[in-house]
């Protein structure tokens, strides 16, 4: 398929992410769609990965295509870690308000 | 090599000392000696004694590319961090019960700087932005009773996370664009002329990600709320040595990658110092906190170290170390102050020099490198900025304009010196009990640190021809 269907689908997918990231008030949503905008650039990764080894400049340095599929799963750990501190991170806030909603946070601005 | 490798495993030492050591302050010696271990293997690595290169040598494939300009960035980084832990340590025993734990992610965050510091793929500027970043994130909701420190953590997090998806495009962009395939930044292939549209793309994405990281306008937002909801030691780390390390990270990938583009991504860069230098200094003047207002100062001051992402010269690279100094060392010793303060508003530092006259002198000493008095290490790191600029040989408008900024930035720095030296005090400003003879010390070491390089910047620059 050509590589420019990848780059609208994923391109697609994060900018429902940015939307749901900016609109949302639901810390749970807003962090979902955190989750959305990375698993688009996984995709994108994937595929430009796919299209490097296709092409003919992979042939020269034959890890260079492979390398995005190494990054892939990287993003996927490092997004892991986040989740658990962000998951932390909005119990701790829970147990103290009884509310996840983000625009309850405006305490600060006074 | 040797910073990531210690700063890593002292870390983890630093996390498993609370299972074992039950005392609330041995924490803090524990991680002085650490930090002091860690700052003599960097200067090692650096060749600083003449007895050769001692370091750990790994093969990373050309990941990593270290050179004696970054080692000198991070022995500038492991001091200053050496100087916090010296004057704030006692006070981040007093954040919660989990002392050594704030420690160990310290020392987490320092192995996040050494890798963006060393990069040289993307791969691993994404690594060392995120181990950079998520031990802040717990930091800043440490307080975790203090329902603005919750705050300022979930904020932090959202928009870190956010913008580590805008990081992660660009990445995906640059790498689908450059006809190597490569993420190494110095093998990116773009061809001749302007820049293949989907380069183009992913430096935009880029550019926004770390404006988000390094709180340049007009992705500053999250700043000011996050900076005051932190527990008070943890923003004086944040604003100081995470922030210049941000801007490490920031210029070492537009010289290497985009460094032959520079003319077309220029006025991106110049648009977003103006703003910044706007935002940051006209905000700063209406504040009453001055937490607050340090917070709208460090956006200031990241201001004018976006000239060197901008100029990319030599100059602007010893500029941008000699700038990491001066900042740290200011500004951590005036949050160093103001934790021993019982009131944050700029009154309350009402006649701290009759009480407190060493204090109100030191502070004056960095508020005035703030500033850029000359004499000061903030004048001399300002004065490289700009003359890098000028180097560039174009747009001489830009240094009017940062010279105009940083003298609006005089009126609220200096508000803080008048409130100590002119006004009366009405309660008791400081408690006289916090102030022990170690810690007036230590501050008078770093005001006299902030003149030394002031008068002779070549101390620190001369660790970068090593």
């Amino acid at each position: 398929m050509d590589i420019k269907a990848y780059i609208a689908l994923s391109l697609t997918l994060f900018i429902i992410g940015i939307i749901g990231v900016l609109t949302r008030r639901n810390a749970i949503i807003v962090f979902m769609c955190v989750e959305l905008m990375l698993n688009a650039v996984n995709l994108l990764m994937v595929a430009f990965s796919n299209m490097h080894q296709a092409s003919g400049a992979a042939k020269a340095l034959p890890t260079f295509a492979s390398d995005a599929q190494i990054f892939v799963f990287f993003i996927m750990i490092v997004a892991a870690a986040e989740v658990s501190v962000g998951l932390a991170i909005i119990v701790m806030l829970y147990r103290n308000t009884h509310n996840i909603d983000v625009s309850f946070l405006n305490r600060l601005k006074n | 090599m040797n910073a990531i490798l210690l700063t890593a495993v002292w870390g983890v030492v630093m996390m498993f000392s609370g299972v074992f050591i039950k005392s609330k302050t041995a924490p803090k010696y524990l991680a002085i000696a650490g930090i002091i271990i860690i700052f003599i293997a960097n200067l090692l690595e650096l060749n600083a004694f003449g007895i050769g290169v001692l370091h750990v040598n790994i093969d990373t494939k050309e990941m990593l590319n270290i050179s004696s300009f970054n080692l000198s960035f991070l022995a500038v980084v492991f001091a200053c961090t050496l100087l916090f832990f010296l004057l704030s340590g006692s006070d981040i025993e007093k954040v919660g019960d989990d002392v050594s734990e704030y420690f160990g992610l310290i020392f987490f965050v320092l192995c996040g700087v050494s890798l963006v510091s060393t990069y040289n793929t993307l791969l691993l500027l994404f690594i060392g932005i995120e181990i950079l970043s998520i031990p802040l994130y717990i930091l800043t909701g440490s307080d975790k009773r203090n329902l603005k420190s919750n705050e300022a953590a979930l904020k932090y997090f959202l928009m870190g996370a956010f913008s580590t998806g805008i990081l992660l495009m660009g990445i995906a962009f640059i790498y689908g664009g450059n006809n190597n395939g490569s993420f190494y930044i110095n093998n990116l292939e773009m061809g001749e002329g302007p820049m293949p549209a989907m380069i183009a793309v992913g430096l935009v994405f880029m550019v926004i990600a770390l404006s988000f990281k390094v709180s340049a306008a007009p992705f500053h937002f999250w700043t000011p709320d996050v900076y005051d909801g932190a527990p008070t030691v943890f923003t004086s780390f944040m604003s100081t040595i995470v922030k210049v390390a941000g801007f490490f990270a920031f210029v070492r990938l537009f010289e290497n990658a985009f460094g032959k583009v520079q003319p077309q991504w220029q006025n991106l860069i110049v648009f977003i110092t103006v703003l910044t230098l706007l935002i940051g200094n006209v905000t700063a003047v209406f504040q009453q906190s001055v937490k607050r207002m340090l917070a709208y100062s460090s956006i200031a001051q990241a201001g004018f170290m976006m000239l060197a992402v901008f100029a990319l010269n030599n100059t602007a690279k010893e500029g941008l170390v000699l700038y990491a100094a001066a900042y740290s060392i200011a500004t951590i010793g005036i949050f160093a102050v103001l934790i021993k303060m019982n009131d944050y508003t700029i009154d309350g530092f009402n006649g701290l020099a009759k009480t407190q006259p060493q204090l109100a002198l030191c502070t004056t000493v960095f508020l005035l490198s703030l500033t850029g008095i000359p004499l000061t290490g903030g004048f001399m790191s300002k004065f490289f900025m700009l003359s890098a600029a000028a180097e560039t040989g174009t747009r001489f408008w830009l240094i009017i304009v940062a010279v105009l900024f940083a003298a609006i930035s005089a009126y609220y720095y200096f508000r803080v010196i008048q409130a100590m030296y002119f006004k009366e005090a009405t309660t008791v400003v400081i408690d006289e009990k916090e102030i022990t003879r170690g810690f007036k010390i230590t501050l008078a070491i770093a005001a006299v640190l902030i003149i030394a390089i002031g008068i002779y910047p070549e101390f620190i620059i001369g660790w970068m021809y090593h």
